[in-house]
């Protein structure tokens, strides 16, 4: 019981802001101004000759 | 190609299975043994057959390895529309008992064994082919190699048939495990995690020997998809069989831990399988029918994130105020609610792909067919959040709303988007200049997207009414309403639903008819819908 | 060099993808539900749960092959009219030896929850061989053929001891008298003093009103007759018992 309260607050604090902070990093990534040019690039992988 | 070592492997397997039914611990296994038997033993006589003795070197000749293997895709389409019209059949069959329950045949074809024949058929049949064909078809094109694994690709189609069959005939002989959508015996568990673990081998190892430097977002969610239903299978499947020539499984979870372990799973198959394995197919074939590229690509990246994260977390909601404990409910809720968002992003991003060619929604069936599946996609992702708030869920579970909520989601989005890709790949597969009809695919379109709109609408009104009078009190403070008249008031609403799918049904079989024709190579003379417009006036 | 590093590169970004799905799909799971399993207050403690009878979990076998869980749930939700349609609302307590649960999600037919002790064993053989005799509105499909079929269970004391290998507590002593409790419950003339002490509340006599075969009727009504049976509400707390 101790355990699990303990892993439990740690769950809705910690872990739940490093949760959010980690999709936070990754839209920020995705979204980065050099992403763009790559981004531009992979969306054109379906549409070269098959 | 000889196949000598995969024909012993059947040869055995068949022997086995005989084995298995002279040594059955209980009857049902038995039974279901001669079915594999029986099984096992055709393909051994058509794998036999197929032996050619001409020298190696001949053989080889004559079939130079093409630059993608495109062979078991073609299998793989053909199953998806047979599965498919097996499925609706089914589905209609099941509808048609509720409504009329003289239909029921015991023990066998009651409808408490047959709809989890059609709710396996449609999902893991009909979309599970689906999934495998287009993933194999998607992986190679997008990272420009052949199937990683040679004839591994093979054993994931016949053996993914396999556990079909075995599932389906399982349930009709009354073998299951009562989990909703994974009602399959241990042993057919443990099959699919075999060819379930192949078939990641096959799409990891083409992505790994890819040409192209970048890993098109397709292969995300397909990649997604197929890492998380293996957790979610192994996890939830976990069980403890009487005997292992014994058909009957004690799950290892009990009550309150195992319903939500069951609906963690259930949610998932519908996040994993029926939403994020479609998405990769929505990611590749609308850019392709509309010939141009996704809308944002870094939004379907943010989208592909947002899913996995969000989606996991919401099984809980199927159990609200249930003995599951208030804080599981309500985190269940909150992330439901949560999911709204990065699902109508991944809505947005697949209508806007078409923006500077919207005109395509007049002139190409297709295109219409995909562009109504994306918009049932953001429908029922609207539906469900809300479905998953405590307080409409108090009148909705239980009741026929879930099975609209569920059925515009499977008819509308999965059945639609997978029209479109049947659609789009038959002509590819096949290299025929085009379809056999695209009249028949508008009929399709028109016929498919009545009978869902029947189809939910009927479901919806049903299910709000029998939650309405579950509840209804009279002025003394008693219930007004029995069970039992609640369930009278039901026929006219089970019958036009059984309406709604036998015109969707109609649709899929429209659909068999124009791809074996397209297939055996005809055109039908018509003049395309839309490809020279008539002038007209501005209006 | 400059290849390679490429190449290397393209290949961990792909295991990547993999792992990273993967770890935070299993976030959600293990938040989640690991806490059911070690969180003490998520069943509470009643009095009066026993482990299936031997009849009664082989008629449950029965219920699951039947598909009953299609149309009918086991979880009646604290909602007033719930609790005046079917009875106490359902508790965690009440399902900690279902190996699956059967709450179900559907209810095509009523909750059955609480459905013991609610109609004679009269009542359900009819209901069971033509549900439209007793229920006219009824869309359930007619079972008949369970009354025509023997009750053939292999080794009844393998269920047990299975059920054990996933945490309910048979005794030895069930598990050796497994065979002949089962006969027993549904043989009106047969000794049940020890049955009745190892499965409390048991309901015993011929359920499907043929004295000289047990059918699988017979099971199944057993297990339909004791459902929602054992726990005693009038000495439950519902304050102490909320989680």
């Amino acid at each position: 019981m101790e355990a699990y309260t303990a892993l439990r607050q740690f769950a809705d604090s910690w872990g739940l802001m490093g949760m959010a902070l980690f999709f936070l990093g990754v839209v920020l990534f995705t979204l980065r101004p050099g992403a763009e040019a790559q981004a531009k690039e992979a969306a054109q992988i379906p549409l070269k000759e098959d | 190609m000889n196949y000598v070592s995969e024909t012993i492997l059947l040869a055995v397997g068949t022997f086995l299975a005989l084995l298995g039914a002279a040594y059955a611990y209980d009857s049902l296994f038995a039974a279901h043994m001669w079915v594999l038997f029986f099984v096992l033993l055709v393909s051994t006589v058509v794998m036999l057959r197929k032996i050619s003795f001409a020298s190696a070197g001949q053989a080889s000749k004559s079939r130079a390895e093409s630059e993608y293997s495109d062979e078991v895709i073609k299998y793989g389409v053909i199953a998806t529309v047979f599965w498919g019209v097996v499925g609706f059949l089914v589905g209609v069959v099941v509808a048609l008992q509720l409504a009329f329950p003289d239909l029921n045949i015991e023990p066998w074809f009651n409808f408490g064994r047959v709809r989890p024949l059609h709710t396996s058929a449609v999902i893991f049949a009909f979309g599970g082919n689906a999934l495998i064909a287009t993933s194999f078809y998607v992986v190679q094109r997008t990272c420009r190699a052949r199937l990683f694994g040679g004839n591994l690709a093979w054993f994931v189609f016949w053996g993914y048939q396999l556990f079909i069959v075995m599932a389906a005939t399982g349930y009709l002989l009354g073998i299951t495990q009562s989990r909703e959508y994974a009602e399959p015996e241990w042993y057919v568990d443990v099959w699919l995690t075999v060819v379930w673990v192949a078939y990641l081998l096959v799409f990891l190892g083409t992505i790994l020997k890819r040409k192209e430097p970048h890993i098109y977002v397709a292969n995300w969610f397909y990649l997604g998809f197929i890492v998380t239903i293996a957790m979610l299978h192994v996890v939830n499947n976990l069980a403890v069989p009487v005997s292992f020539l014994g058909v009957k499984s004690y799950s290892a979870f009990a009550g309150v831990q195992d319903a939500l372990t069951q609906w963690w799973y259930g949610h998932n198959a519908v996040g994993f399988f029926l939403t994020a394995g479609f998405l990769g197919m929505m990611y590749y074939f609308v850019p392709k029918q509309v010939n141009r590229p996704v809308y944002s690509y870094r939004l379907s990246i943010i989208h592909f994130w947002a899913l996995i994260f969000m989606y996991i977390w919401a099984g809980p909601h199927h159990l609200h105020y249930t003995a599951l404990p208030d804080w599981a409910q309500t985190l269940g809720m909150v992330f439901s609610i949560m999911l709204w968002m990065p699902s109508w992003g991944g809505m947005i991003n697949g209508l806007m792909t078409l923006s500077g060619a919207w005109d395509k929604i007049r002139t190409d069936p297709i295109v219409r067919m995909m562009v109504m599946a994306i918009a049932f996609y953001g429908m029922a992702t609207f539906e469900g959040p809300m479905m998953s708030v405590k307080a409409v869920n108090s009148l909705s579970h239980y009741t026929d709303w879930t099975i609209g909520h569920v059925h515009s989601g499977a008819l509308g989005w999965n059945g639609m988007i997978t029209f479109g890709a049947i659609y789009y790949l038959t002509p590819k597969l096949w290299n025929r200049r085009r379809l056999y009809s695209l009249q028949l695919v508008n009929w399709h379109f028109w016929l498919a997207t009545l009978g869902i709109v029947v189809y939910a609408a009927v479901m919806w009104v049903a299910g709000v009414q029998q939650g309405l009078m579950w509840r209804e009190y009279d002025d003394q403070g008693f219930l007004v309403y029995s069970f039992a008249e609640s369930v009278a008031a039901m026929l006219p609403y089970y019958v036009l639903r059984a309406v709604g799918g036998a015109m969707f049904l109609t649709g899929a079989l429209l659909m068999a008819f124009n791809v074996t024709m397209t297939i055996l190579g005809y055109e039908r003379r018509e003049t395309v819908p839309g490809a020279a417009p008539a002038l007209q006036p501005a209006e | 060099m400059g290849l390679l590093d490429k190449h290397h590169f393209v290949e961990r970004n792909a295991t990547l993808l993999l792992v990273g799905s993967l770890v935070v799909v299993s976030i959600g799971g293990i938040v989640e539900i690991a806490p059911l399993f070690y969180l003490e207050n998520t069943i509470e403690k009643v009095e009066g749960m026993r482990p299936y009878s031997p009849l009664e979990l082989v008629g449950r076998s029965i219920y699951i092959r039947e598909g009953c869980y299609v149309c009918h749930s086991q979880m009646i939700r604290p909602f007033r009219d719930e609790v005046e349609r079917y009875g106490h609302y359902s508790l965690a307590a009440e399902s900690m030896y279902d190996h699956s649960f059967q709450w179900g999600s559907k209810r095509t037919g009523p909750d059955l929850a609480r459905v013991g002790d609610r109609y004679s064993n009269e009542w359900h053989v009819q209901h069971l061989i033509e549900p439209r005799d007793v229920v006219p509105e009824s869309v359930m499909p007619s079972y008949a053929f369970l009354k025509e079929t023997p009750l053939k269970v292999t080794d009844v004391s393998m269920e047990l001891k299975a059920n054990r290998a996933v945490g309910v507590p048979y005794s030895d002593e069930m598990v050796a008298s497994a065979k002949a409790d089962l006969a027993a419950q549904a043989d009106p003339n047969a000794d049940t003093s020890g049955l009745l002490e190892r499965y409390p509340k048991a309901k015993i006599g011929d359920f499907d009103g043929d004295t000289q075969n047990l059918t699988e009727m017979d099971a199944l009504i057993a297990y339909l007759q004791m459902l929602g049976t054992l726990v005693d509400f009038s000495t439950y707390d519902d304050a102490a018992g909320y989680r």
